[in-house]
């Protein structure tokens, strides 16, 4: 039996191994579809200067500071999470990854209050450019934390289900990856969307 | 050849653990419908493939009879699709049809034949195959990217039938004509459709990147190094490179203009924007860049033709090697020349847009930078020509088209350079010029590849021999139906032709023209009806065609090593490869003939035996 386990293990880093290539892969295409609205937003932005310094002012830099704190937590809870799989303490990964969860639900509350707020006052993607960007640039992150929300859900039924210490190790890290990007995605949507301002 | 090239192989990553064996799958569904089997995905891709070409052949047809006709009857389909589709109340194509016509016709052979064919089904059949593993990397994602392309091919299939007609746009889609319903009948929920069904391709496709590039940088059998892979399967490295990273850009495009319609934005709409006979819907604001679509667009179209065209390069270069009976010449400049291929294709995307309004020092840059792509693919069109020189030629089926993909893609090649010259690109663009431009690569060099590549590997794929004779003929009348078509089309553009209209007799200076148009559209009927031999003798051989040897080629790659048709774990033993897959008449074939395959040590060389 011993010599199975020994045979296994190699067996699972190589696979190991294929999936983070493939995910880093994956988040290099992740980073040209934002990529493809960053310039856009260049392109936009650039055109009508004035109109969306005022279009944006109306944006809470309050709520948006917030959710870039929710975020930041979010990736050190994450980060965390990881680290525990790989050193099998399963009980604390659960935790460090239920904080993650609540932490990116969070997000998405202020997210809703804030789009709520918005919709409150008459402002849709038809009301001007500058909003029309907003609403993508924001709604498809959101999308990207979303489906990050779903990916850590599964993992932490996992880690409750007493799911295999290397296995977890593994899966932890991949939707670690992904939970950075979306979150680094935030830190450059955050300056781009709610501070920016040409004095 | 070197003692290099025989030197045993170094100890790869692969190891013992690869030679898990998977059981097969019993059920009907795990074996035909969500199936695994990378070998079975590529012919799913195959099959829909064909059903889409048969689409988008018979929209060329029906191109080509009004251009011919103009506001003629159709016969038959005018009959019986009466005030149906594209058709008017007579039968004849309207002029709003038409434009739905050719926007469906270049989407649906672009996005839903040649990417599937050239990508999804020789890509998933020959990767695994060529790197020596049992499969991809991800078996999952593989059978979810065939399971993304699906839906994809529903939708714009759907949406000839959807409120108003298929989008309309053309395939290139610019705003503002496809940004408002009130622009043209297809801009409304038909270009949605467009949209959506665009944006499932382009997951399925991001997904069957990665998945290729993580197979061939980790699943390679011990001893096949890079330098080693067959040029089929680097041509899909270096295409999978790009569909990983340009074809999330297309994704955003489309998100973008999915904004536009579904919230009444503006972000593609200029201000003061004005349709004669409709206002603009209310609610849009304008404010947006019309320009930025082409940007975005093209930022991942134009490496989607490098898409198109690199994967039949890498066809072509295998055909030419085993049938020339000689190494391919210059494999390391055929490699690298791909890599600049992919480096300049990322840089060279405006010009497409030379009459879009561009400053002119821009407008300079990219024309400098296309014209630099006619160096790797010029050295990429002299290495095969070296590789035939002095060989032992064999005229075989597949050979005559890889031949006339060379011959094609130089003609293709040479007016594409045309074109990257600013002022040359004034004066012939969105003429018939550009029409025959890129169907001499497409067709002339793809297409032509991709027959090749079906009647060298349907052996493998399927186990029986297509037929010889009846894959001649089908050659020749192609490659004659083809340049009837496309040919004459330089002269049409030239004479001023414009791309995309309904009604070429309309205008006086056209008028002349006219006999090219009636020949060129029966050229196109013998091209289409030729394609009915290829469908016949495909169909009736994989059913009841000779069965075939393990190696009908006598050919080197690791694929032919397998019994055909390929047992379902492909390697009964993950093979030890020793050298590179080009090894024709190096006097090393062990005696047995003029080849050496890539599991066998040559016999000057070191190295345990393979079994």
């Amino acid at each position: 039996m011993e010599n199975v386990a020994v045979a296994t293990l190699p067996h699972l880093s190589a696979q190991h191994a294929r999936a983070k290539f493939g995910m880093w892969v994956f988040l290099a295409s992740e980073v040209m579809f934002f990529t493809g609205f960053f310039g856009a937003y260049i392109v936009l932005r650039s055109a009508n200067p004035t109109v969306f310094e005022q279009d944006f002012s109306v944006l809470s830099v309050p709520l948006a500071a917030v959710n870039t704190l929710f975020l930041i937590a979010s990736s050190l809870t994450m980060a965390l999470a990881v680290f525990n799989a790989q050193h099998g303490d399963r009980e604390r990964v659960g935790n460090f990854l239920m904080a993650t969860i609540m932490l990116g639900c969070g997000f998405m509350v202020i997210k809703t209050i804030e789009y709520g707020t918005k919709f409150s006052h008459n402002i849709f993607p038809s009301t001007s450019v500058p909003y029309a960007l907003y609403f993508t640039l924001t709604g498809f992150h959101g999308l990207h934390v979303f489906a990050g929300i779903l990916a850590l859900l599964v993992l932490w039924g996992r880690a409750q289900a007493k799911a295999a210490a290397t296995d977890m190790g593994s899966a932890c890290e991949l939707v670690g990856l992904y939970w950075h990007l979306v979150d680094l995605i935030w830190i450059f949507l955050f300056p781009l969307i709610y501070l920016l301002k040409f004095p | 050849m070197t003692t290099e090239a025989h030197a045993p192989p170094a100890e790869a990553h692969g190891g013992h653990e690869e030679d898990h064996i998977h059981p097969e799958p019993t059920s009907w569904f795990t074996k035909y419908v969500w199936t695994y089997d990378h070998k079975t995905i590529g012919k799913q891709y195959l099959f829909t493939a064909f059903f889409f070409a048969l689409i988008g052949g018979m929209l060329a047809m029906l191109i080509r009879w009004q251009l011919a006709y103009p506001g003629q009857p159709v016969p038959v389909f005018g009959s019986l699709l009466q005030a149906m589709f594209f058709f008017g109340e007579d039968g004849s194509i309207t002029p709003e049809g038409y434009n739905q016509m050719v926007t469906m016709h270049g989407t649906i052979m672009i996005f839903f034949v040649i990417i599937p064919i050239i990508v999804g089904a020789f890509g998933n059949f020959l990767i695994p195959l060529h790197v020596g593993a049992r499969d991809v990397a991800f078996p999952f994602l593989n059978a979810l990217s065939y399971w993304l392309f699906v839906p994809a091919g529903l939708i714009i299939f759907a949406s000839f039938f959807v409120d108003k007609g298929a989008a309309a746009a053309g395939w290139t889609s610019y705003p503002p004509l496809s940004d408002i319903a009130a622009a043209a009948p297809g801009s409304g929920l038909g270009q949605v459709c467009w949209l959506i069904a665009l944006f499932f391709l382009g997951f399925s496709s991001i997904v069957g990147g990665l998945n290729f590039l993580t197979t061939i940088i980790t699943m390679r059998a011990p001893g096949m190094t890079m330098w080693r892979l067959p040029l089929v399967t680097w041509a899909q490295f270096v295409t999978s490179i790009f569909q990983a990273l340009a074809t999330p850009v297309l994704a955003s495009a489309l998100c973008l203009q999915l904004v536009d319609h579904l919230f009444n934005a503006s972000l593609f709409l200029p201000s003061g924007l004005h349709i004669t006979g409709a206002d603009i819907p209310v609610g849009n604001s304008g404010g947006g860049a019309a320009l930025m679509w082409q940007h975005i667009f093209w930022f991942y179209s134009h490496p989607a033709v490098y898409i198109l065209i690199l994967p039949g390069m890498g066809l072509a270069s295998d055909l030419i090697s085993t049938f020339s009976r000689k190494p391919i010449f210059g494999y390391k400049v055929m490699v690298v020349s791909m890599c600049g291929i992919i480096g300049l294709g990322f840089i060279v995307w405006g010009h497409h847009m030379f009459v879009s309004g561009m400053n002119p020092s821009v407008g300079m840059a990219f024309m400098v930078s296309t014209m630099l792509i006619a160096l790797p693919s010029g050295v990429k069109v002299f290495n095969w020509l070296a590789t035939l020189w002095g060989g032992n030629i064999r005229y075989t089926a597949p050979m005559l088209n890889a031949l006339s993909f060379l011959s094609m893609f130089i003609i293709g090649g040479l007016s594409g350079i045309f074109m990257a010259a600013t002022p040359v690109d004034i004066f012939i663009h969105d003429t018939y010029y550009v029409v025959a431009h890129f169907h001499y690569v497409v067709f002339g060099g793809t297409v032509f590849a991709v027959f090749g590549g079906i009647y060298f590997w349907a052996p493998k794929m399927f186990g029986r021999m297509l037929n010889e004779r009846w894959a001649k003929i089908h050659w020749a009348l192609t490659f004659v139906g083809f340049n009837g078509v496309f040919f004459p089309m330089h002269i049409l553009g030239e004479g001023g032709h414009m791309r995309r209209i309904a009604n070429p007799v309309f205008y006086d200076f056209l008028q002349p023209l006219q006999p090219i148009n009636v020949f060129i559209t029966w050229c196109a009927f013998l091209l289409g009806a030729s394609q009915l031999i290829f469908l016949v003798n495909f169909f009736y051989s994989i059913f009841w065609g000779p069965k075939a040897d393990p190696n009908p080629w006598e050919s080197n790659t690791l694929e032919w090593t397998t019994p055909s048709p390929i047992p379902y774990y492909n390697y009964e033993r993950i093979p030890t490869v020793y050298h590179g897959p080009y090894e024709y008449s190096t006097g090393a074939g062990n005696g047995r003939g003029d080849w050496l395959p890539q599991n066998e040590p040559g016999a000057g060389g070191g190295g345990a035996a393979a079994h």
